[in-house]
């Protein structure tokens, strides 16, 4: 029985996320890999906003402050459970990406790309000046989730970084089908057209503002609990992480991988999380690395570097 | 679980190698050396560099050579987060210096408490030892306490009514709160409350907005970066003639060339003693350790000191001397030395801990500096 | 009275900054169709190269001018490496390129300067002047009068001289310009290279009055951009009024408003004019052809 492009990228994901720890030195590694998991679950939602409907958005890291914060405020402010505040998060990152949706899509390139600057940094903005309620620049503390101490409970004591592996690997892999999914499905597919052209998905009856609605609102959710999955396992969260600085680390892991694949999203999560922990001893150096990489990425491999490195081991192309 | 397997393995052949292979001293820092922070940051890091290789010259602690393991985690509270389970559960380090912001500071702390590792602090805000947390010190005066040394000065020339005018950034905006948390034990009513963002290049329309408010005695601005240097300017641009007081957080040499030493004239803020240095009396206790480090500082970089060096070298001291009275380098061992500081004389006063203060300096050390001709004076 | 005039001279200071910084980024998207995220860094720049060129010894306006020149350099250096051999490439590739050379040119900085803040003195010191009931520093006189300066004589440049109308003609119509005979490579050139100067020009009259580090490029690009877009992509005239009306409503917005929000200020117009009037103030209605 063949097995699809879907199932083989499950299947290579799982693989990953499962066999790897045998290879860690020390616990630090598990919480790197958490780290490229949830960057990776946001940068998918990204793939599916850049990648599929051909969207910019460079303002991507205002959802993810909405669900971290969340989890931050409202089991203070709403005695929700640290779980649900994960969900008020999504639902409202989902509601916001409606409202301001309509209006923004509308917009192409270059205008696109500062209005979700703007929405973003405004988002940032409120989070660090509105000091009484989220604790402003410096930060606030995040409740427990309580998901390892269920655990405890069933007989499983894991370590903090291994817990957040395993959990946030799984929900990653839950993202991942729900994105290869919807690649194939006929709002998929309709991305995909308006991404080749607008004018022309419109002859053949797509309704493009509906569908760009659709990936926006999608990948905001995306985005929204990842920073829900960060907020929990850092126990703390700053304003910075809607920041615009962010943002652009999002993109720039999305095209690194190639914007058009799940595989894709989560490799480029992979170098960007990595290089400043690979470059320590050259930390002076990180940011000359990283403005070089993303230039020589997008001039030399502009389809990026995943598909390049897959093309070079499997000769063939798709 | 694999890994705990894999851990008792490790520390069982830790404690079997003891003797021959751990015969050293891991120290780990996370400082902010690159990005907005890193005014404060770089002078942290160079001048733990520096301290390590001396004290490592001079044979180390307790005869064992000092590793110093340092990263620079770029103002990014998450990467300092990242870090600091580096250093613990990669490196190994006894004790970890660093937090040069708040926010790195207290994304570390969930760690360094239930990793239980002793972690110093080079952050500012009054949350980082109140609540005390067990593991967690640090050795910057806290906002707090320079709001109430500002506000004392104030009440000696009697002012009651006064303006504001604070930065947006982390150390701004809490020590903004926590003036206003302590102005009316004073006596002092805040009639202006203007903000400014840290990348600001102008704040005249808040300075007129102050300026135009009755009964403004005095001015105060807690920020820390350029935003406190172009404020001194454009208060004298505007000829607001009134006392100007900034914050701890400008407490450095370069503040006065980049406000320029005329505006800069008859502006007061709560320093530490190593800003003045040589100016300090032959018998301040002080002096000595001040104008060492200073000397040595200015030597090996070429570049003038900050209060944040000092903070940085002050860590150092009472890692140094915890480490030598415990006699060994077992972080719970650590931790309990350094709650037992007493009497140890740094660059920012005289530490004495307590398991209740973790910072182990009062208001005293704080001395109330004014600006005169381009230099660090005390106000007596 | 006298707290308008002294929000509006604050205003204005600022403002000709950002149209400085705008008009750049116009320059570059004139010739060439790319919005380059590294014109901060080109202000950044002629600041930081004067303030070490100072403290080397050389006089401040050689040493201004060295500035000027090397980051008119590094702007034709951006050009040649990094965004021709990109060309055609998607809006993407092209934003992460040029945001990819700001946080290189930064890294750069920080290395071979460093992270501290500087300063060197104003041309005509630091006295301020008293001006219909408000102050105002002589420096932000040398600004105003720099950019008003730079947009006069760029206009005169586009219209009464051959290799202004090349660029003009270039930025209308690559293809049928090459046909006339116009180089258009060159014109890329010294678009890039003009634009750069322009930026590093700004930064050598802004420093004196709002100090200068590696990282004042990021917020100024930010704003810059704004403002461009504001006053209509690819119009001077709208980089000019783009950037007056961004300073003056920022001040404005801190005086009287709230200082806290005085950027958000700034962003919720930009949002509202992409929303309701997205060709900006001076911008041409574009039609995309199929």
């Amino acid at each position: 029985m063949p097995v699809s492009a879907k199932w083989a990228t499950l299947l290579v994901l799982a693989a990953l996320i499962a066999v790897t720890p045998f290879f860690f030195p020390s616990s630090f590694y598990y919480r790197v890999g958490s780290l490229i998991f949830i960057n990776g679950l946001a940068v998918t939602g990204l793939v599916i906003l850049v990648g599929y409907a051909g969207q910019i958005s460079l303002g991507h890291a205002g959802f993810i402050g909405i669900g971290a914060y969340a989890c931050a405020l409202a089991p203070e402010y709403l005695g929700l459970h640290p779980g649900l505040a994960a969900v008020l998060g999504a639902v409202i990152s989902g509601l916001v990406a409606w409202g301001i949706g309509r209006p923004i899509l509308r917009l192409q390139g270059y205008y696109l790309a500062v209005a979700t600057l703007g929405f973003g940094i405004l988002v940032a903005m409120v989070l660090a000046n509105e000091t009484e309620i989220t604790g402003g620049p410096d930060g606030i503390v995040v409740p427990e989730l309580g998901l390892r101490d269920l655990l405890e409970l069933a007989g499983l004591d894991l370590r903090g970084s291994v817990f957040w592996y395993w959990f946030s690997g799984l929900v990653l892999l839950f993202g991942a089908w729900l994105a290869l999914n919807l690649h194939r499905s006929p709002t998929g597919r309709a991305l995909r057209a308006l991404h080749g052209s607008e004018v022309a998905a419109r002859t053949v009856g797509v309704d493009v503002a509906r569908a760009k609605l659709q990936a926006f609102v999608i990948s905001a959710i995306y985005a929204s609990v990842s920073g829900s999955l960060l907020a929990f396992q850092n126990r703390f969260i700053t304003p910075d992480v809607a920041g615009y600085l962010h943002s652009i680390e999002l993109v720039t892991m999305a095209v690194l991988g190639g914007a058009a694949s799940v595989l894709g999203a989560i490799f480029g999560a992979g170098v960007l999380t990595l290089l400043p922990q690979v470059l320590t001893v050259f930390a002076e150096y990180e940011q000359l690395m990283l403005g070089f990489v993303m230039m020589s990425v997008m001039i030399f491999l502009p389809a990026g570097l995943l598909p390049t490195i897959l093309r070079l081991i499997g000769g063939r192309s798709e | 679980m694999k890994t705990r397997t894999t851990t008792a393995i490790a520390a069982l052949a830790a404690l079997g190698l003891a003797g021959a292979a751990q015969a050293e001293i891991r120290l780990g820092a996370t400082l902010s050396e690159t990005g907005p922070a890193s005014f404060l940051g770089d002078p942290e890091a160079k001048t733990l560099e520096m301290l390590v290789e001396q004290i490592n010259e001079e044979g180390g602690i307790n005869g064992e050579q000092v590793e110093l393991i340092m990263y620079d985690d770029g103002g990014d509270a998450n990467k300092a987060r990242t870090f600091a389970t580096r250093l613990i559960e990669d490196d190994e380090v006894h004790a970890i210096i660093g937090g040069t912001t708040t926010g790195t500071t207290m994304a570390m702390v969930p760690m360094v408490e239930s990793e239980e590792v002793p972690f110093i602090s080079l952050a500012g805000a009054i949350v980082i030892v109140d609540p005390v947390k067990d593991y967690v010190f640090k050795t910057p005066h806290t906002d707090r306490m320079a709001c109430q040394k500002i506000f004392e000065d104030m009440q000696g020339r009697d002012i009651t009514q006064i303006g504001m005018i604070s930065g947006t950034g982390g150390f701004g905006n809490s020590m903004r709160e926590q003036c206003l948390d302590v102005v009316a034990e004073y006596g002092i009513e805040v009639l202006a409350d203007e903000r400014y963002g840290p990348r600001d290049a102008d704040m005249t329309p808040q300075l007129t907005n102050i300026r135009n408010t009755d009964g403004v005695q005095a001015v105060l601005n807690p920020g820390f970066g350029q935003g406190p240097a172009i404020v001194t300017r454009n208060f004298s641009q505007l000829a607001l003639e009134m006392p100007l007081y900034q914050s701890h957080g400008v407490a450095s040499n370069s503040f006065i060339d980049l406000a320029g030493a005329e505006a800069a004239e008859g502006v007061r803020l709560p320093g530490t003693a190593l800003l003045v240095g040589e100016g300090l009396p032959e018998d301040h206790p002080q002096r000595e350790v001040v104008v060492n480090y200073k000397t040595a500082y200015e030597d090996t970089y070429d570049e003038p000191v900050s209060t944040f060096g000092g903070y940085a070298h002050d860590a150092m001291m009472i890692l140094k001397d915890a480490i030598e009275r415990a006699g060994s380098s077992d972080p719970q061992a650590i931790r309990d030395a350094i709650e037992q500081t007493e009497g140890l004389v740094g660059t920012t006063g005289i530490v004495n801990m307590t398991p209740e203060d973790h910072l182990g300096l009062d208001t005293d050390d704080f001395l109330m500096l004014e600006i005169r001709d381009g230099a660090w004076t005390l106000v007596d | 009275m006298s707290e308008l005039i002294q929000f509006l001279f604050s205003g204005i200071t600022v403002g000709a900054v950002y149209a400085l910084v705008a008009l750049g980024f116009t320059i570059i998207y004139n010739a060439s169709d790319v919005v380059n995220f590294a014109q901060g860094e080109f202000v950044m720049l002629g600041g930081m190269i004067t303030v070490f060129s100072f403290a080397a010894g050389l006089p401040l306006p050689l040493a201004a001018l060295v500035a000027i020149l090397v980051t008119a350099g590094i702007g034709v250096a951006l050009n040649k490496l990094a965004i021709e051999p990109a060309r055609g490439a998607p809006v993407v590739s092209l934003i992460i390129i040029t945001i990819g050379a700001s946080i290189f040119i930064r890294g750069v900085t920080q290395i071979v300067f460093d992270k501290q803040l500087h300063r060197f003195p104003s041309i005509s010191g630091d006295d301020p002047l008293e001006l219909l009931g408000a102050t105002i520093l002589p420096q932000s006189l040398w600004v105003v009068a720099g950019a008003a300066a730079i947009f006069v004589a760029l206009y005169l440049f586009f219209t009464r001289t051959m290799t202004g109308r090349a660029v003009l003609a270039t930025s209308n119509n690559r293809l049928a310009a090459k046909l006339v005979g116009i180089n258009t490579n060159w014109v890329m050139t010294l678009s890039f290279a003009l634009s750069a100067a322009i930026g590093a020009l700004a930064g050598v009259l802004i420093t004196p009055i709002t100090l200068t580090s590696y990282d004042v490029g990021v917020a100024l690009a930010l704003k810059g951009f704004a403002a461009a877009m504001l006053g209509g992509m690819g119009n001077p005239k709208g980089a000019l009024a783009g950037g007056l009306i961004l300073g003056v409503l920022e001040a404005l917005t801190a005086g009287y408003l709230s200082s806290q929000y005085k950027e958000a200020a700034t962003f919720v117009v930009i949002l509202a004019v992409l929303f309701f009037m997205p060709q900006g103030l001076f911008g041409r209605k574009s039609t995309e052809r199929v």
